[in-house]
C-alpha cells in the first residue's frame, strides 16, 4: 500500500487527498444532519421565537401582540406570585443540592467500604432512584400523611406529634426536600466511581506518613471527588430549578403557595390561563437565572476542583 | 490482637450504619407493599399493622378496573418503543459523525450540542407547543414521539465516547474496499454497541414510561393517556382510596423495578460513564 502511494505524482496524491476528504466530509454531514435538523426545529427556533414571544401578549386564539417589554416590567415589579414561586424554587435548590450533595458523598464512602454483602446494599440504596413519577409522588403523599401516615404513626411512637406534612405551610417544602432526598443514590453510584477511581497507592503513602482517617478524607478524598461534585452540582442546580411534578400532583403549589415553584407557576401560566407571552417571559427569566448559576460554579470551579496534573500551577 | 479488635470494630459499625441506612431506604417500598394489600378499614389503623389482616390481593384488581388500565398500558408501551428506537437510530448515526468522521464545523458543533443539555425545558416548551398545535398534533403521540428521532445530546454525547474506543484497524479493512461509510457504521459499529445501546435504550425506557409533563401537556383526550397520567386522575378520583392507590403505584413502577433486576451492570456502568465524563 504504502509502496503504491510513493509511486503516485505529490500532485496527485493531495487530489486524491482533497477528494476523500470532501467525501468524509459529506458524509459526515450526512450523519450529523438529524440532530441538526432537530436541533433547529425543536431547539434553536423554539428559543428564538419564545424570546420573541416574551415581548408579546398572546393566548393562541389571535395572533401575538407586541408589547414591548411589559411582562418583564409587570413580572419584575408587580408580579408577587412571581416573586414567591423564585423565592419557594430557590428555597428548594438551596437546600436540596447541598444535602444532596453531602449525603450522596456520604454514601457512596459507605459503599466503598470492602466488606463482605456490600454489593447488596448498594443495590438497596440505589433502589429507590429506579423509579420516578407519579407513582413516587403518590407514595410519598401517603407516607406524609398527617394522621395516618407511616412517618407521623412512627414519631407518635416516641410521643412526638409530627407536623402536617404537605399541608402544612412551615413544612411543605422541607417534605419535598425529604423526598428528593429519598432518591439519592443515582448521585451515589456517580460518586462511587469517582471514588473507586483514586488510586489506592495514595492513602497507604499518606498512611505512612501518619496521616488518620480525618486528616485522608480532607486531604485525599474530598480534592480527589471535586470533579465529580463539581458534574452532581450542575445537574442538581439544573434540575432543582425546573421541579415541578411534585408539586403539581401532591400539592397543586399548596398550602397558600408554599409550594408554588416556578416552573408549576409558569405551567399555570401557559396553559391554564393561556398567557403564552407571559410565561415565556418567565422561560426567558429562567433561562437567565440557570446562566448565571452555572457561570458562578464554571468560574469558582477553578478555585475548588482538582484536576489531575494542574496542582503545581 | 489490639489491631484485630479494632477491625472487628470497624466493620461492625459500618454493618450497622448499611442496616439501619438500608432499613430507611426500603421503608417506604415495604410500607407501599403493605398498605397495597390491606382492606378499606385497615388503612386508618394506628399504629398501623405492618402484615395485612386480611390480605386484599383484590386491591391489585381493583386497581386494573378503575380505570382503562390496559388502554394506557398499551398507550405507554407504544410511546416508549418508538422513543428508543428513535433515540438508539438516531444518536447512534450523529455519534458517528462525531466520532468517526472530519468535517468541517465538528468541534464547534459538539460544543453546541453539549451546551443544550444545559436549557431548561420550560424555554422550549411553549414555542413547541404552539408549533405542534399548528401540525394538528395536539392529542396524537406524534408530539411525544417524533423529536426522538432526532437525536438526544446526552446519548449522543455517550455513544461518542464509546465509538472513539473502537480501534481504527477495526475498519480499515472496509475503507480499503471502499465500503460505504453507512456499511461501516451499520456492519462494524452497531454490532460493536451492544452493552453501550441497551443502556441507553434502558434509560429511554425509564424516562419516558415515567415522563409526565410532556404527556400532561399534549394529550388531554381521556383515550390517550399514558398511565402516568391515568395514575394521576385516578389519584383525582380516588383520593382516600390509598389502598387500590398503592397497588396501582406498584404496578406503575413494577416494569422499572423488574428492568432494574434483570439489568443492573448496564444501569451501573450508564450512570457512571455519562456521569464521570460529563
Amino acid at each position: 500500500m504504502e509502496q503504491a502511494e510513493i509511486k503516485v505524482s505529490p500532485a496527485k496524491r493531495s487530489e486524491r487527498r482533497n477528494r476523500l476528504a470532501r467525501r468524509e466530509a459529506l458524509n459526515g454531514y450526512a450523519f450529523f444532519s438529524p440532530w441538526l435538523f432537530g436541533f433547529l426545529v425543536f431547539t434553536a427556533g423554539p428559543v428564538l421565537y419564545s424570546l420573541y414571544l416574551s415581548f408579546t401578549s398572546y393566548d393562541t386564539l389571535s395572533s401575538p401582540k407586541w408589547i414591548g417589554i411589559m411582562n418583564y416590567k409587570v413580572l419584575l415589579t408587580q408580579d408577587a406570585t412571581f416573586w414567591k414561586s423564585l423565592y419557594n424554587t430557590l428555597y428548594y435548590v438551596v437546600f436540596s443540592v447541598p444535602l444532596g450533595l453531602i449525603i450522596g458523598v456520604l454514601l457512596a464512602m459507605l459503599m466503598n467500604q470492602k466488606v463482605p454483602g456490600i454489593r447488596f446494599f448498594r443495590t438497596v440504596f440505589y433502589l429507590p432512584s429506579v423509579v420516578s413519577g407519579v407513582a413516587v409522588a403518590l407514595l410519598w403523599m401517603w407516607l406524609l400523611d398527617p394522621s395516618f401516615g407511616l412517618i407521623n404513626t412512627t414519631l407518635a411512637k416516641f410521643g412526638i406529634q409530627g407536623p402536617g406534612w404537605l399541608t402544612d405551610v412551615d413544612w411543605s417544602k422541607p417534605s419535598l426536600i425529604l423526598m428528593s432526598l429519598w432518591g439519592v443514590g443515582g448521585s451515589m453510584i456517580i460518586y462511587l466511581a469517582g471514588l473507586q477511581g483514586i488510586p489506592r497507592d495514595l492513602y497507604e503513602a499518606s498512611r505512612v506518613d501518619g496521616a488518620g482517617a480525618v486528616r485522608q478524607f480532607w486531604r485525599i478524598t474530598l480534592p480527589l471527588l471535586t470533579p465529580t461534585i463539581f458534574y452532581n452540582l450542575i445537574m442538581g442546580l439544573l434540575g432543582g430549578f425546573q421541579v415541578f411534578l411534585q408539586s403539581f400532583v401532591m400539592t397543586n403549589g399548596g398550602p397558600v403557595d408554599s409550594t408554588l415553584f416556578y416552573a408549576l407557576y409558569l405551567y399555570n401560566k401557559a396553559f391554564k390561563s393561556s398567557q403564552m407571552g407571559y410565561a415565556s417571559a418567565m422561560a426567558w427569566i429562567l433561562l437567565v437565572l440557570t446562566l448565571i448559576c452555572t457561570l458562578i460554579v464554571l468560574r469558582t470551579s477553578k478555585k475548588w476542583v482538582y484536576y489531575e496534573g494542574a496542582e503545581n500551577k | 490482637m489490639n489491631l484485630r479488635a479494632s477491625f472487628l470494630f470497624h466493620r461492625l459499625f459500618v454493618y450497622l450504619l448499611l442496616v439501619c441506612g438500608g432499613v430507611v431506604f426500603m421503608i417506604p417500598f415495604v410500607w407501599m407493599l403493605s398498605t397495597s394489600l390491606k382492606g378499606s378499614a385497615g388503612l386508618f389503623d394506628i399504629p398501623p399493622k405492618w402484615i395485612p389482616e386480611p390480605v386484599q390481593w383484590r386491591n391489585y384488581v381493583d386497581a386494573v378496573l378503575a380505570f382503562p388500565f390496559w388502554n394506557y398500558t398499551v398507550n405507554t408501551l407504544i410511546i416508549t418503543a418508538a422513543n428508543m428506537a428513535g433515540t438508539m437510530i438516531s444518536s447512534s448515526l450523529v455519534a458517528y459523525a462525531f466520532a468517526r468522521l472530519r468535517w468541517p464545523g465538528r468541534g464547534a458543533w459538539f460544543v453546541v450540542m453539549l451546551a443544550t443539555m444545559m436549557l431548561p425545558g420550560q424555554v422550549t416548551m411553549i414555542p413547541m407547543f404552539i408549533l405542534f398545535k399548528h401540525l394538528g398534533w395536539l392529542n396524537t403521540f406524534l408530539p411525544l414521539t417524533v423529536p426522538s428521532f432526532f437525536g438526544s445530546a446526552i446519548y449522543i454525547f455517550f455513544l461518542r465516547q464509546f465509538f472513539m474506543t473502537i480501534p481504527r484497524e477495526f475498519t480499515e479493512a472496509a475503507k480499503i474496499d471502499g465500503a460505504p461509510e453507512f456499511m461501516i457504521y451499520w456492519r462494524i459499529f452497531l454490532p460493536l454497541s451492544g452493552a453501550t445501546m441497551a443502556t441507553i435504550a434502558i434509560f429511554t425506557f425509564m424516562g419516558t414510561w415515567n415522563d409526565f409533563m410532556g404527556p400532561l401537556i399534549y394529550l388531554n383526550d381521556p383515550d390517550k393517556f399514558t398511565l402516568a397520567l391515568g395514575l394521576r386522575s385516578f389519584q383525582q378520583a380516588f383520593g382516600t382510596r390509598w389502598n387500590v392507590m398503592m397497588a396501582c403505584s406498584i404496578i406503575v413502577m413494577l416494569p422499572s423495578l423488574i428492568l432494574f433486576f434483570t439489568c443492573q451492570r448496564y444501569f451501573i456502568e450508564g450512570i457512571t460513564l455519562t456521569g464521570i465524563k460529563g
